[in-house]
């Protein structure tokens, strides 16, 4: 498989998506070391997976469930949850206009 | 001699015989605290009423020690930060499970250390606070993400702490300062209420002065969580229990000396003669080739270990990390430091449309290579030893520039932390003209933390580069 590099203005629309400001200069700079990065990365591709299957955790437990009751004990109080809120109001969350008005 | 330099047993025993009270303790304690941490830069908050909570806990297992706790644990009595300016001002309303079963077993927070910001690094010097310095000599770094908490018990700033480890964050500092860290299982620890990184590979950790302390203290934080659904429901031994039994008949595979970054260094060397000391007491020792595909009687290169981590960190971070929204809490997200910002960009790019086949899931597979290697290579060794680092510590400043410092640094220990293995890092060298160390990393198949700690034991007892538990085993 050909090694993939990243270009500055893919750099900007990545940034976009994880949400992030950065500046064009950031830009220029993260471009090239996410390179040197990927670099790195390449040696996964000189290694035969053709027939083999994903790991995601290593812990071998499957299906862990509990039951479907309320832990008070593991509860936050309305007033702890909004204690750290830079923003809040009525015991509710303060958060920006998302949806653009008409 | 200052209280501040016992062992954690040596600690426990005195104060529970009455030899010395908690106040003059942590008289000690605070005193080398405010001759050093200024230059030092360990400790980012202390508790002003430790020895208050520590009088309370003489009866309890660790008698109200004072124990280091890395930044990432939240804590209700101190400020969580990860060493990030975005968690400033942030006060944790709960507790972690391991500080919690910390003040169960009668442990009580000196402090909370300097580590890299968000975990993310192998130095410290990623930390938004400025970095730590290494005690054993100040012109370098103390290694990392748990560097301020190796730093911590290098110092005697405390008797023994806590760090977290997602490939090498507990082993790599340990071994930079001098001192002993253990990375249990996966699993074996529970991660509520640690700030996350990688959620398939943190394991949280105890760094101290001897194979002993860590054990001791393992002890008091391993265990099943029901608020972590992770850890494993399997009995926790106690781990000091069998250290003394020896090494004799056990099959120690030697691994990477011969790998080009380290051949002939004196990382390689350290461990060959380590090898050759436990070969004296009766283990079974033979070197494991290094090789580019897998097969039961050789290790697959470490490079591939890198690639893979470095992917799946990546990713698992640009999905942790993308709670920090400020509007529960902490700030917003222009808050982020460079280091962070390129984690979570380059996780959000392997995750992306278009490129999870190549990156993320291709990591996924590997991962399976390298896991389906060591239990060959675990059906044949009990525990698998090599250098902890490539070297010793270096010169503060040695990150700045270099995006893959991290993973360089830390990779002979990615490939037992992407499988989940445990391992621990015991002092092998010590150089008297810089006055640092080198690691032995002795590795150990999943839940069999007490092989490796065996070994360690046995090593650390038939030699003098420990000198707590040199002056330990002199005194008592």
């Amino acid at each position: 498989m050909k090694a993939v590099t990243i270009s500055p203005h893919e750099v900007g629309h990545i940034a976009s998506l994880t949400k992030v400001p950065l500046a064009s200069e950031e830009e220029q700079r993260f471009a090239k070391a996410f390179n040197v990065t990927l670099a790195v990365v390449d040696k996964l591709f000189s290694i035969d997976i053709s027939s083999v299957a994903e790991t995601h955790q290593v812990t071998g437990l499957t299906n862990v469930f509990q039951e479907d009751e309320i832990d008070s004990g593991r509860m936050l109080t309305q007033e702890e949850a909004l204690a750290n809120a830079p923003r809040s109001h009525n015991g509710f969350f303060v958060v920006d206009q998302v949806i653009e008005q008409k | 001699m200052k209280l501040n330099t016992y062992t954690l047993r040596q600690t426990i025993r005195k104060l529970k015989q009455k030899e010395f009270s908690h106040s003059e303790l942590y008289k000690d304690i605070h005193g080398i605290i405010a001759e050093k941490n200024e230059t030092l830069n360990i400790y980012l908050c202390l508790d002003a009423e430790a020895v208050k909570k520590a009088e309370r806990n003489l009866d309890k297992p660790l008698a109200g020690v004072p124990i280091a706790i890395k930044d990432n644990f939240l804590t209700k009595d101190l400020a969580t930060t990860a060493s990030a300016r975005l968690l400033e001002g942030f006060h944790a309303p709960y507790e972690s499970t391991v500080t919690h079963n910390l003040h169960q077993s009668g442990g009580v927070i000196v402090g909370k250390t300097n580590m890299d910001a968000w975990a993310h690094g192998s130095s410290t010097e990623t930390s938004d606070f400025g970095p730590s310095k290494n005690p054993r000599n100040p012109s370098y770094l103390p290694g990392g993400s748990s560097g301020g908490s190796a730093a911590a018990v290098a110092a005697d700033m405390c008797v023994a702490a806590i760090g977290s480890e997602t490939a090498g964050s507990i082993r790599q500092p340990s071994s930079w300062c001098g001192v002993v860290g253990i990375k249990p299982t996966y699993g074996r620890v529970s991660r509520y209420g640690v700030v996350a990184m990688g959620s398939s590979l943190d394991s949280p950790g105890p760094i101290g002065k001897t194979v002993f302390d860590c054990s001791l203290l393992l002890n008091s934080i391993a265990g099943y969580d029901q608020s972590d659904a992770t850890t494993s429901d399997r009995p926790v031994p106690d781990f000091t229990h069998d250290l003394d039994r020896g090494v004799k008949g056990m099959k120690i595979g030697l691994c990477y000396v011969d790998h080009p970054k380290l051949k002939g260094t004196p990382a390689s060397e350290a461990v060959e003669k380590a090898a050759k000391l436990l070969e004296g007491f009766g283990a079974e020792v033979n070197r494991v080739p290094i090789a580019e595909e897998v097969r039961p009687d050789t290790i697959l290169t470490p490079d591939y270990a890198v690639g893979v981590y470095t992917v799946i960190q990546r990713s698992e971070v640009s999905s942790n990390l993308a709670r920090y929204d400020g509007i529960r809490y902490g700030h917003d997200r222009s808050y982020f430091s460079e280091e962070a910002k390129r984690r979570m960009m380059l996780g959000t790019f392997t995750l992306s449309t278009g490129h999870a086949d190549q990156y993320y899931v291709r990591a996924e597979k590997v991962r399976s290579l390298i896991i389906q290697n060591f239990r060959q290579l675990f059906a044949r060794y009990d525990v698998l030893i090599s250098p902890t680092s490539s070297g010793y510590a270096q010169k503060l400043g040695a990150s700045r520039d270099n995006p893959m410092f991290g993973e360089i640094e830390d990779m002979l220990m990615e490939p037992s932390s992407i499988s989940g293995l445990s391992g621990v890092s015991v002092p092998c060298f010590h150089d008297p003209v810089t006055n640092l160390y080198l690691g032995l990393n002795i590795v150990a198949d999943q839940w069999q933390e007490e092989k490796a700690l065996r070994a360690a034991y046995t090593f650390e007892q038939h030699t003098d580069w420990n000198l707590w538990a040199s002056k330990e085993r002199d005194n008592g």
